[in-house]
């Protein structure tokens, strides 16, 4: 009896440390992942395909080892173990049903192999232990009851291969639960499952959980499915984690764009703060309930069913239904204000054409810090090979477009193949960094090109300046580091020296 | 004088396709197989039983088979040719196995250069790599002292190559997540083996067991290289038949029951519905 101490119920069942898989071609699948799952817990991995998530699941079930970190099952490291002799089970994408197997055999698979170990006790009341296989009567019970959790009694001499996907589906499930795992792994289960189905078998995988009480690891890219099945909902993109939380947490407060983006759908803008609670976006300022700094560049989330339509000039913003669809319970519209498109959700239609006013809550209204790293601008190449953004005009190196070109004295741009090409009104994606801005009193401005606008704010960054200076057409901002001291509200001009302005193609140049 | 012509009228022409079907039906192309099959196989297997069942002088007679179950030297090559085909295909199948499942595990793209290397002697011309081996043998001293050892040999080195294809073909087919299921589900690597990964091959095995077993039975050319010609296959009577006594009414007696013993191992084995046992296990 004394082999029977209390194992310490750790609280977390499963714990993944710095877990990092790099595939023999150097791709990283999954990078540096740190998670804590708890015993009882249903949680998903989320995310688009090629994010890690099926690779991390796999290094749980121990068919991938993890390049480095540790996988951690109540405490004790079990990424060197094989995965025989995990207590986890694994629920295939495609069932990976034995095709040789009928139904029953198939499930007790893993009870044919498992083995026990028995105490009996002699007459004399000493004892012995043997380790024995599991008898027949109790594989064929616990194989019936396994069955008839999945609701496929009556199944058990089938052959696998005369069953329809959504009980081979229930077949696999219950292969796996009648081992008792501590863990069930659960790779996109339902994938090949047609919609009605799916939806059928999402409740019910969910009150299976319930019922059963072991630890469910979800992976799925359909974020439904994981909204409505999971405790915990593990985004993830690129082999990273972009947000953990609840499915409540994850699709109200969305760690970043990313998530805002692959959960649900959301209407995304770039914006600024321009004071406290305040935020500028669509040309507008809005009220918000996120603190940011002020002038901060920000993302800018809202639900399309948070957006209300009102009658013209009743609203915040005014704009225009460019397009409606209906969807069973909504319309699906979109709002053109300005060159932005705002998509709404909403039950009352508005006819393509019409004039509207959308309204959004503070409370809707969700901010997202972004990391700013460079001014980036949309432009167009001129006939005298300058380019033009962010309402201004500046001298460029338009040889960077294609290595090894040069200029001829036309001004028609040579390949390094000696293709000729006319670059004039080439749209192209500029980026200046934030150093490579020069500020100079507006008097100064030589007629070569450049910019004017008022400064709009300064922060101080410990040795150096942030000045954002915001022109007066399309109030399009500079932000830009320097050492001198501006004012606010001072009229500057903007110069940027033309091998620190990158240009990108946004198509290729028609031959 | 061109005056200006307009089309008044456009529409999608799909042509007169109705004639030219009521012309020639789609199962007219199947006339020159037709023909072929009547004239190479269903005529020759009607003159095989023609002679086998009628004596020189062309009368129906039983007398042939009589001859052939009354003589206990045909029984003992009967028996010869098949102890022989089931040593050779019990080889094939040991050596194969392993090679097959070792070259389905290669990740490397590259592979498929050793598959074709253990395919590339069936393309070598036939007497060629037999005299070649003939050699080899003599120089280990083998030749003309162990001709029934030497013959297994050269079956083996001739019909390995149908032995690893078909099972090789069906372990790559194989769905890898059946192997992991079995990881999984507490199976350690033998079990594996031996309860998914062999059960899912069997396929494969009958169709490589068919490829050697039947021809191994009546193949004498090898017989006559490595065997010193002292190994009484079945083939080897059957080609002296036709041969040297000149009674063909006994060769095509000899050929008749080749073809049924053939047709019952077929049975058997299930040879017959292998197509269907291998698409059943790739169906899931």
């Amino acid at each position: 009896m004394e082999e029977k101490n209390i194992a310490k119920e750790a609280e977390n069942i499963i714990e993944l440390v710095d877990l990092t898989r790099v595939f023999e071609d150097g791709m990283v699948a999954v990078d540096k992942v740190n998670l804590k799952v708890k015993k009882g817990e249903f949680v998903t991995f989320l995310g688009p395909s090629g994010c890690g998530k099926t690779t991390t699941l796999r290094m749980i079930a121990g068919f991938d080892k993890p390049t480095s970190g540790k996988i951690l099952l109540n405490g004790q490291d079990i990424s060197g173990l094989p995965p025989y002799k995990r207590p986890v089970n694994t629920v295939f994408q495609r069932y990976a049903l034995f095709p040789h197997l009928n139904v029953a055999d198939n499930v007790a698979f893993g009870l044919k192999l498992k083995k026990i170990k028995v105490t009996y006790e002699r007459g004399d009341g000493s004892r012995f232990t043997k380790i024995e296989k599991l008898s027949k009567t109790e594989i064929a019970e616990k194989v019936n009851k396994a069955l008839k959790i999945v609701d496929l009694e009556g199944f058990e001499k089938r052959s696998v291969s005369t069953l329809s996907g959504g009980q081979q589906q229930r077949v696999a499930i219950a292969r796996a639960i009648v081992n008792e795992p501590q863990i069930l792994l659960l790779d996109e289960p339902l994938g090949a499952l047609d919609l009605k189905m799916r939806k059928d078998m999402q409740l019910e995988l969910k009150e299976m959980h319930k019922k059963l009480g072991i630890t469910f690891i979800y992976v799925t890219h359909d974020q439904e499915e994981a909204l409505t099945m999971s405790d915990t909902i593990v985004v993830m993109k690129d082999g990273e984690i972009q947000q953990e939380g609840t499915p409540l947490d994850i699709y109200n407060e969305p760690a970043n764009s990313f998530v805002a983006d692959f959960i649900g759908d959301s209407n995304i803008f770039s914006g600024t703060m321009t004071g406290k609670l305040k935020v500028r976006f669509l040309n507008k300022t809005f009220e918000c309930v996120d603190d940011f700094a002020k002038n901060e560049k920000i993302d800018v989330v809202v639900r399309p069913e948070d957006v209300f339509l009102m009658d013209e000039g009743k609203g915040q913003v005014d704009g225009k239904i460019v397009s409606s669809i209906f969807k069973g319970v909504h319309y699906e519209m979109v709002c053109k204000i300005g060159k932005t498109e705002v998509v709404v959700q909403d039950t009352k239609e508005r006819k393509v054409g019409d004039k509207v006013s959308i309204y959004i809550r503070p409370e809707d209204i969700h901010i997202m810090a972004k990391e700013f790293t460079a001014n980036k601008y949309e432009g167009y190449i001129t006939k005298k090979n300058t380019v033009v953004f962010g309402d201004g005009e500046f001298a460029c190196d338009v040889t960077q477009l294609y290595p090894g070109s040069f200029l001829d004295e036309e001004g028609y741009l040579i390949t390094a193949e000696g293709e000729k090409l006319d670059l004039t009104d080439v749209d192209v994606e500029v980026e200046v960094g934030l150093k490579d801005i020069d500020l100079n009193d507006v008097d100064t401005l030589d007629e070569e090109g450049g910019a004017v606008g008022n400064i709009v704010s300064i922060i101080y960054k410990g040795d150096h300046y942030q000045v954002i200076v915001r022109t007066d057409e399309n109030e399009e901002d500079y932000v830009c580091d320097t050492e001198y001291t501006w004012n606010e509200n001072d009229r500057v001009s903007v110069s940027i020296k033309p091998e620190a302005i990158k240009l990108k193609l946004k198509e290729e140049v028609k031959r | 004088m061109a005056s200006s012509v307009k089309a008044v009228e456009r529409e999608n022409y799909v042509g007169e396709r109705k004639n030219f079907r009521a012309l020639f039906k789609r199962s007219y192309l199947a006339i020159p197989y037709g023909l072929f099959l009547a004239l190479f196989v269903v005529f020759p297997l009607f003159l095989i039983v023609y002679y086998a069942f009628t004596d020189k002088n062309g009368g129906f007679t039983f007398n042939n088979f009589v001859t052939f179950f009354s003589s206990s030297t045909y029984i003992s090559n009967l028996f010869i040719s098949i102890g022989i085909a089931c040593v050779t295909t019990a080889a094939c199948l040991l050596i194969a196995y392993p090679v097959a499942y070792i070259l389905s595990r290669f990740k490397s793209a590259r592979s498929y250069i050793f598959v074709l290397l253990f395919i590339a002697p069936m393309w070598i011309n036939f007497v060629l790599r037999a005299y070649a081996l003939r050699e080899i043998l003599n120089l280990l001293g083998l030749l003309g002292k162990a001709n029934f050892l030497n013959t297994v040999i050269g079956m083996v080195y001739d019909f390995l190559p149908f032995m690893i294809l078909p099972i090789y073909t069906t372990l790559i087919k194989m769905d890898k997540s059946l192997e992991e299921a079995s990881a999984d589900l507490g199976g350690n690597g033998a079990v594996t083996f031996f309860k998914v990964t062999l059960p899912l091959s069997v396929p494969g095995i009958i169709s490589g067991a068919m490829m050697v077993f039947l021809p191994s039975m009546s193949c004498y050319v090898i017989t006559d290289t490595f065997g010193n010609s002292k190994v009484p296959l079945i083939g080897k009577l059957i080609e002296s038949m036709f041969g040297t006594n000149a009674n063909w009414n006994m060769g095509s007696a000899l050929a008749i029951i080749m073809l049924l013993i053939m047709f019952i191992t077929m049975l058997l084995t299930g040879g017959f519905k292998g197509e269907k046992e291998t698409t059943r296990g790739n169906a899931l």
